[in-house]
């Protein structure tokens, strides 16, 4: 790890170019009636779009594990408080209480 | 053996043996940051994903008097100062000095038409009455309460964000005037980096943010 | 060559003077110091809240203080116990001072953001002390809504401002630590060659980066609801103000460990030099430490089992709560077993370890009552989990604390502490802990409810019992800081080993050079190697 890798323009200009797209797909999509998956998309392609930042213009490809393991728990404590929360709120009047 | 008296530089402070010890502690130390952030955005997600669970169909409208096409744009303009800066590191890593300013500059740019963007927006949202008070009405909406509570949100959120971005903007113009000041090089160029990692984080709150606060029920009937 | 018995040795203390080196140090060994004097302060300023709690308590019947007064009381005592003494004290001050030495490193990773948090916690401090002197605030420490944001006419906003600002500190301090562990460690100290004390600080910057972020966005909610009366928790909008409870106790549960984790890190040290023997099941204690901070963050929701949380939610929270008492346990049984053929001696610091061994698995028992569904609903808002989390905080965590203190007072100022005050002052603080806290228990599960100053007379005696334990523990407290102060001047030289322990924190002089190590040492063994004969040699050479 010591010279960085130097990623070309063409590299993130790929990037910025599929960020673009799939901010334009995300937008035309909310406009069909897809029901309960519209947020599933939504949320998928604003999963990936945030993959793409993270993993080229802010190097997490080729960053050390420990930072790939930094990255993941900390979506994963998000993910520990979003889900235990709504555990609560998501089934209330189950059991009947 | 007496230690040799250590000259402390940029690149290799008193506290590190080397300046790769350096580079690589700055790193990690901005990656936690950056997850302290996600937890302190997430507190704010969760009360949205809450809400949201619980009154769908009001969040729906609420979100409906949002301008889909201005959050758009202003989603490519972050995305487009996200390319800048990414730019702007690559020239850091090259060490082109020029580069780095011109980079900075687009990046800074962009970001302030993205809060321009937003002060218009906020102020439409004023003119229309949604800002939750007193004052709030929402036509159509069937409980006032619940649509008060969308908007009360929106703007803890969006104006959460906007204050980080006035906070990256500050850190873009520090970082413009050492560059101009000749203050990095292709063997120290962090500050640069370390800015980079948090403006993009930046944007990825807000790639969440648009499609959870402008895309909720797009097809739903029209205000 | 004559060495002037008077010539002073460069050390940390003496290498600069002046209140600018002080206030504007980088010196992770100065800024242990300066929180050490500004949590005492805070520890002070919580004490005199209890004190005027325990003299209300005397009588059933509200004498000394109106119903209001009383709510701030235990308000302010909370406020400042936890997050301006316990929240920082361990790690800000003995953790701050010793886990470079303990690595091999010069110092923190980041020593200017060592010196800013510092200021933070003092910044946030001076907040908490503006709207204590302006009046008092009277939530609860738990703040909860809609109380805080609609109905209290006290200083919520100051006191939220100054937990903002000092949770700032502990999350910087956190994130130091973290960084420091990973990137600063000395040619050859592995993770496994590690003090668990150093173990401990880990997994205890491990929370306090996840968990202190989402009490800041709380507060932050809770202020704009307060200041710009917009709705987030607010009923009359359709807000949930169980939502509020939700988002501080994912924060407060985990906080318990950040009191908690590192008191239980001096422990390992202290039984392990006083036994004279390596840790039993180093590597059990050291996951267990890094376990105990992942589980504490998925059962807070023990704390809302009578809050009209959904049945289900408390099912499976209390079921999670059973887990995170493994790992304490496996230490409980680790640090036994090291005993067990040890050489053992009754040293002051060991005493504490002692009495944090007991009192600990006495307040972690009765977690385990609480942690159930069922049990909890009789005994929530009682004076049963008032003793319980007094009962780890302060027989656990405050022991641990001082244990610590008493151990490394060589290091941190080359001088001995009087052994025999010192011993008499840990039997008075066991003493008064347990007459204070122990009638507590029997209160709660009596029906006693906390918060409350008004009782029925049947439960004076054992109120009584608990304030007469109070005065004697106050007393117990004021000995050390006299002792410590006239240890300074009177006390004996210590060496740089004194109680000839392993470790790299005491192959560097009593009080240590500026930075550290003349020279950074080569780790070959492990952090416990009693079985070669420990003196003054370097660890590995």
């Amino acid at each position: 790890m010591t010279t960085p890798h130097v990623d070309s323009v063409k590299t993130y200009a790929a990037v910025w170019i599929a960020l673009l797209l799939m901010t334009g797909l995300t937008t035309g999509v909310a406009y069909i009636d897809l029901g309960a998956f519209s947020v599933v998309i939504a949320l998928t392609i604003a999963a990936c779009k945030m993959a793409l930042v993270a993993l080229f213009f802010m190097h997490v490809r080729h960053s050390t594990k420990l930072t790939k393991l930094v990255v993941l728990g900390g979506l994963l404590w998000l993910a520990i408080l979003l889900s235990l929360t709504m555990a609560d709120f998501a089934t209330r009047g189950w059991l009947g209480a | 053996m007496v230690s040799e008296p250590r000259v402390e530089t940029l690149a290799l402070r008193e506290q590190f043996n080397t300046a790769e010890q350096q580079k690589d502690a700055s790193s990690l130390g901005m990656w936690i940051f950056l997850i302290t952030e996600v937890m302190f955005f997430g507190g704010m997600f969760a009360a949205y994903t809450v809400y949201r669970s619980i009154y769908p169909g009001v969040f729906g409208a609420a979100s409906r008097t949002l301008n889909a096409t201005l959050g758009a744009i202003n989603t490519a303009v972050l995305l487009c100062s996200s390319f800048t800066m990414a730019l702007a590191v690559r020239a850091g890593q090259l060490g082109r000095r020029k580069q780095i300013m011109a980079f900075l500059i687009l990046t800074l740019i962009l970001g302030m038409v993205f809060l321009g963007v937003k002060g218009y927006e906020w102020n439409e949202k004023y003119v229309e009455h949604h800002i939750p008070g007193p004052a709030f009405h929402m036509e159509g909406a069937g409980l006032q309460d619940h649509a008060q509570l969308f908007f009360s949100l929106y703007f803890a959120m969006t104006g959460l964000h906007a204050l980080h971005m006035v906070v990256g903007a500050g850190l873009l113009a520090l970082l413009l005037y050492q560059t101009y000041r000749g203050r990095f090089s292709a063997a120290y160029y962090t500050p640069i980096d370390m800015v980079g990692l948090y403006w993009h984080f930046v944007d990825i709150i807000w790639i969440y943010l648009f499609p959870l606060l402008y895309l909720i029920d797009r097809h739903g009937p029209r205000p | 060559m004559i060495t002037a018995a008077v010539e002073e040795k460069e050390t940390y203390l003496n290498a600069s003077h002046g209140v600018k080196s002080w206030l504007l140090t980088k010196d992770h060994k100065r800024i242990g110091l300066l929180y050490l004097f500004t949590i005492t302060f805070f520890f002070f300023v919580g004490g005199v809240f209890a004190t005027l709690i325990r003299l209300e308590l005397l009588t059933p019947h509200g004498n000394l203080v109106s119903s209001e007064t009383y709510n701030k009381l235990f308000t302010m005592h909370g406020v400042v116990m936890v997050f301006f003494f316990l929240i920082p004290s361990i790690p800000a001050t003995l953790g701050n001072f010793f886990l470079p030495l303990m690595i091999g490193a010069r110092d923190l990773a980041f020593p200017r953001i060592n010196l800013l948090s510092w200021y933070l916690l003092v910044i946030g401090g001076l907040f908490a002390i503006f709207a204590m002197v302006a009046g008092g605030v009277d939530t609860g420490w738990t703040f909860y809504t809609p109380y805080s944001t609609s109905y209290s006419n006290t200083w919520v906003i100051a006191t939220a401002l100054g937990i903002f600002v000092a949770g700032f500190s502990s999350i910087l301090t956190g994130l130091n630590f973290i960084v420091t562990v990973h990137r600063m460690r000395a040619p050859g100290m592995t993770w496994f060659r590690l003090p668990l004390f150093v173990w401990a600080h880990y997994a205890t910057a491990l929370i306090q980066v996840l968990g202190t972020p989402v009490l800041a966005v709380t507060i932050v909610l809770v202020f704009c609801e307060r200041m710009f009366h917009i709705g987030i928790f607010d009923p009359a909008l359709g807000g949930d103000p169980v939502l509020f409870q939700h988002l501080f106790w994912f924060y407060s549960h985990p906080a318990v460990y950040i009191m908690i984790l590192p008191a239980m890190g001096v422990v390992s040290e202290l039984v392990s030099t006083f036994s004279r023997k390596a840790i039993f099941g180093y590597g059990f204690v050291a996951f267990a430490s890094v376990a105990i901070a992942v589980l504490g963050f998925l059962v807070w929701g023990h704390h809302l089992f009578v809050s009209g949380q959904s049945l289900f939610a408390g099912m499976v929270f209390s079921f999670l709560s059973y887990f995170v008492a493994i790992p304490s346990a496996i230490k409980v049984f680790n640090w036994t077993a090291t005993l067990y053929k040890g050489s053992i001696s009754y040293a002051t610091p060991m005493l504490y370890a002692f009495g944090f061994i007991g009192l600990f698995t006495i307040g972690g028992l009765t977690g385990l009552f609480v942690a159930c569904l069922g049990i909890d609903v009789h005994v929530t808002d009682t004076y049963f989990v008032v003793a319980h989390f007094h009962y780890i905080m302060v027989g656990g965590a405050i022991m641990g604390y001082l244990g610590g203190l008493h151990y490394w007072w060589p290091k941190i100022t080359g001088r001995m502490y009087p052994e025999g005050w010192a011993k008499l002052s840990a039997g008075v603080i066991f003493l008064g802990f347990n007459l204070t806290f122990f009638p507590q228990f029997i209160l709660g599960y009596l029906g006693m409810p906390r918060r409350y100053h008004v009782y029925p007379d049947e439960f004076q005696v054992l109120h009584v019992l608990s304030t007469a334990g109070a005065s004697v523990l106050a007393v117990g407290y004021l000995m050390p800081l006299v002792y410590f102060i006239w240890s300074l001047k009177y006390g004996a030289i210590a060496g740089r080993n004194p109680w000839k322990a392993t470790g790299l924190e005491w192959q560097t002089d009593s009080p240590p050079p500026v930075h550290n190590f003349d020279e950074i040492p080569v780790v070959t063994h492990g952090a416990y190697d009693y079985s070669t004969t420990v003196g003054e040699g370097v660890q590995g050479g």
